[in-house]
């Protein structure tokens, strides 16, 4: 588990909504919320697999099957 | 020592979800859930030890090791809950984290049931 992972997403995050706003301002509001949902989809990814990994460490650790 | 990086790690998320609240509130959620994931993660090995030592004490007593295994599942269960709950509530869904707590509570009453009976049949041996 690497601490790095907050700042890709921050990143990620700063740099969608930066998208967002010079997409939006260029007139082009359609692509502006695609990427926004393009960031929000990668970000996703990258969570579901952290919390499934969570899940898997409380049930081996607190017996929990 | 690993309490300083976890409070390091809270506070730089903290500052990096302020930033984020304003533009994206989405980005959000997701950096507190990553936060809370990594802060566990950090602490599990600390976890495992101290389950582990109460384990080997407990069976060195001979108690009814089963109690002791339910008491653990429940523990985990009400950390889940909680994790799960308190999310929701920072992104501002409190009905659902009402819902969360709620199906916890009536799980963790499943799990707990066999050790009121238990109980009461203890109860029952030692009245006259």
């Amino acid at each position: 588990m690497d601490i790095d992972l907050i700042f890709k997403i921050a990143g990620i995050g700063i740099l969608t909504s930066i998208l967002h706003t010079v997409l939006q301002k260029s007139g082009k509001e359609e692509y502006a919320y695609l990427t926004t949902l393009v960031g929000i989809v990668i970000v996703l990814g990258i969570v579901v697999n952290l919390v499934s990994q969570l899940f898997t460490d409380v049930k081996v650790l607190f017996r929990l099957y | 020592m690993e309490i300083f990086q976890i409070i390091g790690l809270g506070i730089v998320a903290t500052i990096i979800i302020v930033i984020l609240k304003q533009t994206r509130p989405e980005f959000a959620v997701l950096v507190s859930i990553v936060t809370g994931v990594i802060i566990f993660t950090l602490i599990l090995p600390h976890l495992a030890y101290i389950i582990d030592t109460i384990s080997s004490l407990s069976s060195r007593v001979n108690v009814d090791f089963s109690y002791f295994g339910t008491l653990i599942k429940i523990i985990g269960m009400a950390y889940i809950v909680e994790f799960a709950s308190q999310v929701s509530r920072d992104a501002g869904q409190e009905s659902i984290a009402m819902k969360i707590e709620l199906g916890g509570k009536v799980l963790i009453m499943v799990l707990a049931i066999p050790i009121l009976l238990a109980l009461l049949d203890l109860i029952i041996k030692i009245l006259p």
